[in-house]
């Protein structure tokens, strides 16, 4: 596995070139903006002009452009870095309160407001 | 000598809050009516006198005064006169004096201009302001001094961050502050109303005003930073999900909230409780907002002048102002009266629904920004971003679009279904219109970007819908405004799902005169040279563009090499044409002596900050619609019993 | 209105508060620690950097005994810091192996030169592969690698006088 990313590192800098088949350059791209780059101040490798965020992009793309899935990308980062790496926080015991934060506020809103609708109602 | 002057209008400005504060306390406990004439006395002249200490650090990062201390750390001689005003708020204790001095201000302006509201509400009301002020007050004269002196002088200041050397800073941290410290006022009358337990339409009239300058201010802060960002960080994004960016997100989603439950408070009588809750919440996640500026808990690109000490402080204040109005309210809001009941779908359901999904946003986006911290606590490091907030406060806004489209065309107190579904027959048609037309012609696209489209087309025309069979000439000038404002959202929305959905990016490495190609676009690097500035130096690329239809346009993107501290920045190049904007960032040069050049064709984009403009231009209609009818009202009948 | 539900705000508030406070005053660590401590070094190949010195690989940490692998870079300042405590290892009988990150021979070459070589052999990672791999997140960067190719430890920025003790005793642990 190492040894086809050392090979890759011969192809164009992947950091600052697109893939050429543009459905894997947008399944990079959407991934790439979800992936935080490690040295910078909140940025995603997408925005970010550090030369690890560089490195990053073109790891990403060069496993994409290998038939890699994104998950399997995001998984592989993550099983090295951490959830850190990513801005989007993989569900587990974790996150699951931040995933379920969303549907329990609109039930609690939507609790609140029909009682006082009721009441009112009459 | 201008330092002193300033310190010491500062002094006494904080006197004059003191004396405010325990007059209207006094006032208050031992029913005098006469300290009403003083406590309004005192707001004025506190406000003038914060006015002048301003002025007075204005006029020292004017003049370049090495001297002060907050100026020989945060200026530069050499620098332009604009960064050099702007310069005077540019930092932690610049920014706070203007906090205070806009809250000053305004403090001055209810005492002087308010006479809807009794007596004794009013002068809670400006008791609590004073508070407030004296808070801060005390934070700048013994935790920030703006005016502390450096003996000996340095020759020449430190500068400032490169990053905020821009004319976005002469404006974008002004306009935020003038609408967080609106919401200040609007906290101040629920303080004042919950105190005097008369929350009712004249109070909600007396803080309409203030909220839409606030709201104003806000949308307009908002939409100028975002365009900053957008030009100056350089990879074309206007909107990150940033800890600092969602700070001053979430007081606008409570001020918007504010803003809709105070007009049912203000013409049907309904939602007391619930507008004064709003108005606590605004001004807490104001003021948790600029904690979360200035302390740094929270890693953000756009963080500047970081000190934990001073987090401590405002948290201190959030504490105390917060949770005072919190338990004052848990303690009254029982005993005020109960409004006047509605049905749920009506105008007035609308706008419950309105609120409740505002709130949700709103939760969402606070939960998602503090989350990191508490699985920190638990020993877990994650991020929350993008991902995150677009999948979940994505749905749940397109829902609030939704209601806003029917919502003004629906009746007070009861609708019927289907005289409702009549009225929406054009919004419906435009929305399936709209999304079949993209699906056709752009073929499938993310489902969150097509719902937006569609339904920013179907809320541009129901937001007009209640223009349509009025006499135009006649129709009252708040109604424009909110005609205007959702048109506005609509306009955005549609610039934002349009952008995201049909960006087109192309990354190249040229040498000079070899063309590469973005969208219907050929662009050439002609050249690239060196360029000098007021107070940096450059690479400037030069750029020929042409156009599919033989159009020629140049443009000329940057990297700046500052000095003063050492420190370079990507200046992009950005045209905006009929369909779009053209973005262009210039690269680092590679060993073969090819460029890196970064292009976007970003249709659409520059619709988010014009519809940006238009909430922000139907906010000022409101006001001025509001204000002018106020004006007409009292004049025949003496304030007595609201309309 | 239900009486305890005027509580409620109160209550968010003071949960709000309570979460910023904790980010406040128990500010967490901010720096990222690669998850593969603990496990097997990633199986790598890397080339020599400079003539005279073999490259790296992974096989030679399964040799029976623990060695450090330095992540540094010729262009990275903390790393020239740290390169007198590097040569005190070496001298108390450490092996030390490293990757160069993004380099050039010509300028790892300089840099030995000039801050003492205390590497027994030198990987060139030009594209930071090797590194992301590992789960490093900078340079400089030292991982502690056991007798049989186990990371046991890694140390985020540049070794401190007060970290050679600490280095020496996890690799006597690590035998």
């Amino acid at each position: 596995m190492i040894a086809a990313l050392l090979l890759a590192a011969a192809t164009p800098n992947l950091a600052y070139t697109q893939l050429r088949d543009p459905a894997q350059e947008a399944d990079a791209r959407a991934l790439m903006e979800s992936i935080r780059c490690l040295v910078c101040q909140g940025q995603s490798i997408a925005d970010s002009d550090a030369d690890i965020a560089g490195e990053m992009r073109a790891l990403v793309r060069g496993r994409i452009a290998a038939g890699q899935t994104p998950r399997q990308v995001r998984d592989w980062l993550v099983a090295r870095y951490g959830a850190y790496v990513t801005y989007d926080p993989p569900l587990g015991w974790a996150t699951a309160p931040l995933w379920l934060a969303p549907v329990a506020l609109l039930a609690l809103g939507a609790w609140v407001a029909r009682g006082s609708f009721r009441r009112r109602g009459r | 000598m201008t330092a002193e002057f300033g310190l010491a209008a500062l002094w006494l400005a904080a006197a004059l809050a003191v004396l405010q504060c325990a007059l209207a306390t006094l006032g208050l406990a031992r029913g005098r009516a006469e300290a009403f004439g003083a406590v309004r006395a005192a707001a004025v002249v506190q406000g003038a006198l914060v006015a002048a200490a301003m002025a007075a650090l204005i006029a020292c990062f004017l003049a370049s005064d090495m001297s002060v201390a907050l100026v020989a750390t945060n200026s530069h001689s050499m620098k332009p006169w604009l960064y050099k005003l702007a310069g005077a708020w540019g930092n932690h204790e610049g920014s706070m004096l203007l906090w205070v001095t806009i809250l000053g201000l305004a403090g001055g302006a209810v005492a002087r201009f308010e006479r809807r509201l009794a007596e004794r509400t009013l002068m809670a009301t400006l008791g609590a302001q004073a508070a407030i002020a004296l808070g801060f007050y005390a934070f700048l004269l013994f935790a920030s001094n703006p005016f502390a002196r450096l003996d000996p002088a340095p020759a020449d200041g430190a500068g400032l961050n490169p990053l905020l050397q821009d004319p976005g800073l002469a404006f974008h941290p002004p306009t935020l502050y003038a609408g967080y410290v609106g919401l200040s006022v609007a906290f101040s009358f629920a303080v004042g109303a919950l105190v005097t337990r008369d929350v009712g339409p004249v109070f909600a009239r007396a803080m309409r005003p203030w909220v839409l300058i606030a709201w104003t201010f806000l949308t307009l802060g908002i939409t100028a930073g975002s365009y900053w960002a957008y030009y100056e960080l350089g990879w074309g994004g206007w909107w990150f999900w940033d800890p600092v960016e969602n700070a001053s997100l979430m007081p606008w989603l409570a001020a918007t909230a504010l803003l809709h439950s105070v007009s049912v408070l203000a013409t049907r009588d309904g939602l007391r409780a619930w507008t004064v809750m709003l108005a606590v919440v605004a001004f807490s996640m104001s003021m948790l907002g600029t904690f979360l500026v200035r302390s740094g808990i929270l890693t953000s690109v756009h963080a500047f002048a970081v000190d934990p000490a001073r987090g401590s402080f405002i948290l201190a204040l959030l504490v105390l102002y917060i949770g005072a109005a919190l338990v004052l309210f848990a303690l009254r809001i029982g005993t005020v009266r109960q409004g006047t009941p509605f049905d749920p779908l009506s105008r007035e359901g609308s706008l419950v629904a309105n609120n409740l999904l505002l709130t949700v946003i709103l939760g969402i986006v606070l939960i998602g920004t503090f989350y990191p911290i508490v699985a920190a606590a638990f020993g877990t490091q994650l991020s929350v971003g993008p991902p995150f907030f677009d999948s979940t406060a994505g749905p749940v806004a397109l829902l609030l679009v939704a209601v806003m489209a029917a919502g003004p065309l629906m009746r007070w107190r009861r609708e019927d279904g289907e005289a409702l579904l009549q009225r929406m027959t054009w919004p419906i048609a435009a929305t399936l219109a709209a999304g079949a037309g993209v699906f056709v012609l752009a073929g499938p696209i993310r489902p969150l970007p097509l719902a937006g489209i569609a339904l920013a087309a179907g809320l541009a025309v129901a937001s007009l819908a209640p223009l349509a069979r009025r006499n135009l000439r006649r129709a009252p000038l708040f109604l424009y405004g909110m005609v205007v404002a959702h048109l506005g959202i609509a306009v955005s929305l549609a610039g934002m799902a349009a952008s995201t959905a049909f960006t087109r990016e192309t990354l190249a490495a040229v040498g000079a005169g070899e063309p590469v190609r973005v969208a219907g676009y050929s662009v050439t690097l002609d050249g690239v040279r060196p360029v000098i500035g007021d107070n940096w130096t450059a690479l400037e690329a030069r750029l020929s563009v042409l156009d599919d239809d033989g159009a020629r346009f140049v443009l000329r993107p940057q990297v700046r090499y500052f000095t003063d501290p050492v420190t370079s920045t990507n200046e992009s190049a950005i045209a905006t044409l009929a369909g779009g904007q053209l973005y262009t960032v210039l690269g680092a040069m590679g060993e073969d002596g090819r460029w890196q050049l970064r292009l976007w064709w970003k249709p659409f984009v520059t619709l988010i900050w014009l519809g940006g403009a238009l909430i922000a231009l139907g906010g000022i209609l409101s006001l001025v619609g509001h204000v002018l009818r106020e004006r007409r009202q009292r004049r025949p009948v003496a304030s007595e019993v609201p309309a | 209105m239900r009486r305890w539900l005027l509580w409620l705000p109160l209550c968010a508030f003071g949960v709000i508060v309570a979460v910023v406070a904790w980010g406040l005053y128990r500010p967490a660590d901010r720096t990222v620690y690669s998850r593969l401590v603990g496990q097997p070094l990633p199986d790598f190949t890397l080339a020599p950097m400079v003539q005279g010195k073999p490259g790296v690989s992974s096989a030679d940490f399964r040799q029976g005994t623990p060695r450090l692998l330095n992540v540094f870079a010729s262009w990275c300042v903390p790393c020239i810091a740290e390169a007198p405590h590097l040569m005190t290892l070496k001298a108390a009988g450490v092996p030390i192996d490293a990757v160069a990150i993004n380099d050039k021979p010509d300028a790892v070459t300089r840099f030995l030169r000039r801050n003492g070589d205390p590497y027994a052999r030198i990987g060139d990672d030009r594209h930071s592969r090797l590194q992301l791999a590992l789960g490093s997140s900078g340079v400089p960067e030292t991982f502690v690698i056991d007798a049989r190719g186990r990371i046991v430890k890694q140390h985020v920025g540049d070794i401190r006088a007060e970290d050679v003790p600490i280095l020496l005793q996890t690799l006597a642990a690590a035998k």
